[in-house]
């Protein structure tokens, strides 16, 4: 037996041991997603057993450093990790916004003292994180943000406003894009962290088409950031964005797996698939599903050795929303009028509609979908002037 | 595994990129082979360099001569061989009929393989019986007939069929012509009584033939495996066909997009270069992205054909198609983004998209594998 068919081995008899029941589950809501956080509610024992667990063995952050509160595996171990949580639909232990996409850029830029802090809180489901990039101004002009931190020697005193902050009235602390320099367009923006208990900051849920509110608005008043709390160089922080936007593409893509890849024809027939046109279109759809899932795994396993071009996110973002997208139409249509109860027990609460309408976010949110095209013409295919 | 090329691999990669760079280009392959009305539809010259690289056999076994390798490497030179729209034996010959000798007695691979391995022979696929792929109907019949068997039927769209050493038929030996079971394959040779061809040029400019056998007279010997039991061997030589098909499509959609996204770079209108302009350059990224899906799922099924895994049917289907998809929309957006000079046959976009609407039909086009894959998934 190889090393990695006896690290196969090993997982899979830790699964097994180690997965409650009830964690193998299909999700079905927004509930079932594990966020963790200072006041997170869990739903039910079982999801905080599988947390808890999972985190003891560095099993949250398969892949970071183990004093950062990771497993350390390597890409091929991580992988296999993957497979063998696939092959007992095992749900993810701790979905957060801190593993996909301030880890990454604080594991790039981050102090040692950082990486030890944060990560393994984040590591832990200790604390959660909301992203403030987007401003009422500045949405795909990104680079245009407002918001501004005057510099009053050991800290800075930050005011302005952010929105489409995701989950910011339940997170714990905020990555945030901050002016720091008026005079210098992309390099005056630093990167800070702040706790979102700090006096002066104040969420607002926003009342979507979905009827949830998953997004905020956001303000600072006067909201004191010790300089410690930087990430990368003053000034700099347009470059830990962009680094930390290719992993928000890749993380709202789905490619790192979950039922987005799934094909979704034969889940659709089981309630009976009467109309022939709509087969085909399903098949046609999961043609593409699958493919898309392939194209996903080799991301996955391009970006674990370094290769693969830099920009290839954005490309995985237009494709994987757009899929999204589609998918949720057809179930739309699969579903027919039970598809369009709103609030109605037998729906949860009108999950399929509130879905649908939930996913037409997927591709403006991160970078639209035309700005992803954008980037793969300039920067993959070069072509003049854009 | 992941998905992408090992280092022996990329090292085969790039030794027949450059190879069919330089010997199997348009202009000394397809355009010189079809300008002279070649008969054959490919060049026996380059079919002797490719022995001389070990490329006829890559998917023999090693003591047959071969070298042993799998779809991921035999893929490698079809996505080449799109790449150049180079007229080649090597997808019927070297794929599929390697994989059918892989079931065959020592007698028969002894009888054939040397002389595909030397360059010196080809064979021909005869599988469907009308203009679309549906392997899963044979007609053509053969019965027992003293010591052999007697051949009665025909078979459409047997790429180099005339041409052939040897012709690799399905054909019925019992039950009715949908039966799964009941087939056997027969190796039959050029010069076998009663073998005639209605030697066709596609519109790619290859060369295939509706067969007639009308009562061929064959040895025992000429049966591949077991008489009626030929249906697995039948399906893993279709399968070779169609992930080898897929990945000369990705080829040639490859092919297609970088002399598309080169045009963009030096045609000017309006004063400035064309892919300056947001509506061409946006469909030009899309583009790019459904060529890359296409090949990250032809190297999937390649890698899950290779190690016998059983969802291999399936994402062979997804690939076949998905490779089909991309391809298409690559000739079409590249005849379209050419303008004008993509209708003249001066300009090779042209020749892509001929090529690829002849690949896309070989071993079911995108709308068959669909269906199967709805099939496959149970609904």
């Amino acid at each position: 037996m190889s090393d990695l068919d006896a690290f196969r081995a090993e997982i899979r008899a830790w699964l097994e041991e180690n997965c409650p029941a009830e964690m193998r589950e299909p999700v079905s809501d927004d509930g079932d997603i594990c966020w963790g956080g200072r006041n997170f509610q869990f739903k039910n024992e079982a999801q905080k057993t599988w947390m808890d667990r999972c985190a003891a063995k560095g099993y949250t952050v398969p892949d970071w450093p183990k004093p950062y509160g990771g497993a350390g595996m390597s890409p091929a171990e991580a992988k296999i990790w993957r497979e063998e949580c696939g092959r007992i639909n095992a749900r993810l232990p701790l979905s957060s916004f801190g593993i996909w996409m301030l880890g990454p850029a604080l594991l790039k830029f981050g102090t040692e003292e950082q990486k030890v802090h944060y990560l393994n809180q984040i590591a832990r489901g200790e604390i959660r994180w909301c992203q403030g990039y987007s401003e009422p101004g500045s949405g795909s002009d990104l680079v245009s943000l407002q918001t501004f931190g005057e510099d009053k020697g050991d800290h800075w005193v930050v005011n302005g406003q952010k929105i489409w902050t995701s989950y910011a009235d339940k997170a714990d602390w905020i990555f945030c894009l901050v002016r720091t320099d008026k005079t210098n367009k992309y390099q005056g923006i630093s990167f800070l962290l702040f706790d979102m208990m700090t006096p002066g900051v104040t969420t607002k849920p926003i009342k979507l088409i979905s009827g949830n509110s998953p997004f905020c608005e956001t303000f600072f008043d006067n909201v004191v950031v010790p300089k410690t709390q930087i990430v990368g160089e003053l000034n700099r922080g347009w470059d830990v964005a962009k680094y930390l936007l290719g992993h928000e593409r890749e993380m709202i893509s789905g490619a790192g797996g979950g039922d987005r890849l799934n094909a979704i024809g034969a889940v659709v027939a089981r309630n009976g698939l009467e109309d022939p046109i709509l087969r085909a279109e399903l098949a046609q759809f999961d043609v593409d599903a699958l493919a898309y899932a392939c194209m996903g795994e080799k991301f996955l396993d391009e970006a674990k050795v370094g290769r693969g071009h830099p920009a290839q996110p954005n490309m995985i973002k237009y494709v994987g929303t757009e899929l999204n997208k589609r998918r949720h139409e057809l179930l739309m249509a699969a579903g027919g009028a039970t598809a369009l109860e709103w609030d109605s027990e037998r729906t949860n609460g009108g999950s399929p509609s509130r879905s649908w309408l939930r996913t037409k976010a997927n591709s403006i949110e991160g970078g639209t979908s035309e700005v992803m095209l954008n980037v793969v013409a300039k920067r993959i295919l070069e072509l003049p002037g854009a | 595994m992941p998905l992408y090329h090992t280092e022996d691999q990329a090292m085969l990669a790039d030794t027949v990129t450059g190879f069919m760079a330089d010997e199997g280009a348009i202009k000394q392959q397809l355009r010189h082979f079809r300008d002279m009305n070649c008969q054959d539809g490919f060049g026996h010259a380059l079919w002797k360099q490719f022995a001389e690289m070990g490329l006829t056999g890559m998917l023999a076994a090693e003591a047959d001569g071969g070298l042993a390798m799998g779809h991921v490497e035999a893929g490698i030179v079809l996505r080449e061989i799109g790449r150049n729209l180079t007229p080649s034996p090597f997808l019927t010959t070297s794929v599929m009929g390697v994989t059918a000798l892989g079931g065959a007695s020592d007698d028969l691979r002894g009888r054939w393989l040397p002389g595909v391995l030397a360059g010196d022979s080809v064979l021909a696929m005869a599988i469907d019986e009308g203009p679309k792929h549906r392997p899963e109907r044979i007609a053509c019949k053969a019965e027992k007939a003293g010591n052999g068997f007697r051949l009665q039927g025909r078979k459409a769209f047997v790429v180099q069929g005339a041409s052939a050493d040897a012709i690799i038929v399905a054909a019925r030996t019992s039950g009715s012509d949908s039966d799964v079971d009941g087939i056997t394959l027969f190796a039959v040779p050029k010069d076998a009584a009663g073998v005639s061809h209605e030697n066709l040029r596609l519109v790619d400019s290859a060369m295939a033939s509706n067969v007639t056998f009308d009562n061929v007279e064959l040895d025992g010997d000429c049966v591949i495996g077991e008489v009626d039991g030929g249906r697995a061997l039948l399906n893993k030589v279709i399968n070779a066909g169609r992930i080898g098909a897929a990945a000369e499509l990705t080829g040639v959609g490859q092919g297609a997009f970088d002399i598309t996204t080169a045009y963009l770079k030096t045609r000017k209108q309006f004063g400035q270069l064309i892919g300056e302009f947001q509506a061409l350059q946006h469909r030009a990224a899309h583009l790019y992205s459904e060529l890359e899906i296409a090949e990250a799922a032809v190297i999937k099924a390649q890698q899950l054909l290779d190690g016998g895994s059983e969802r291999a049917d399936l994402m062979v289907s997804v690939a076949k198609a998905k490779a089909a998809k991309a391809c298409n929309l690559s000739v079409r957006e590249g005849v379209q983004m050419h303008g004008g000079v993509g209708m003249t046959d001066e300009f090779d976009i042209g020749l892509y998209m001929k090529r690829d609407r002849s690949l896309a039909e070989f071993m079911g086009d995108q709308y068959y594998h669909a269906e199967r894959v709805a099939q496959l998934s149970g609904y």
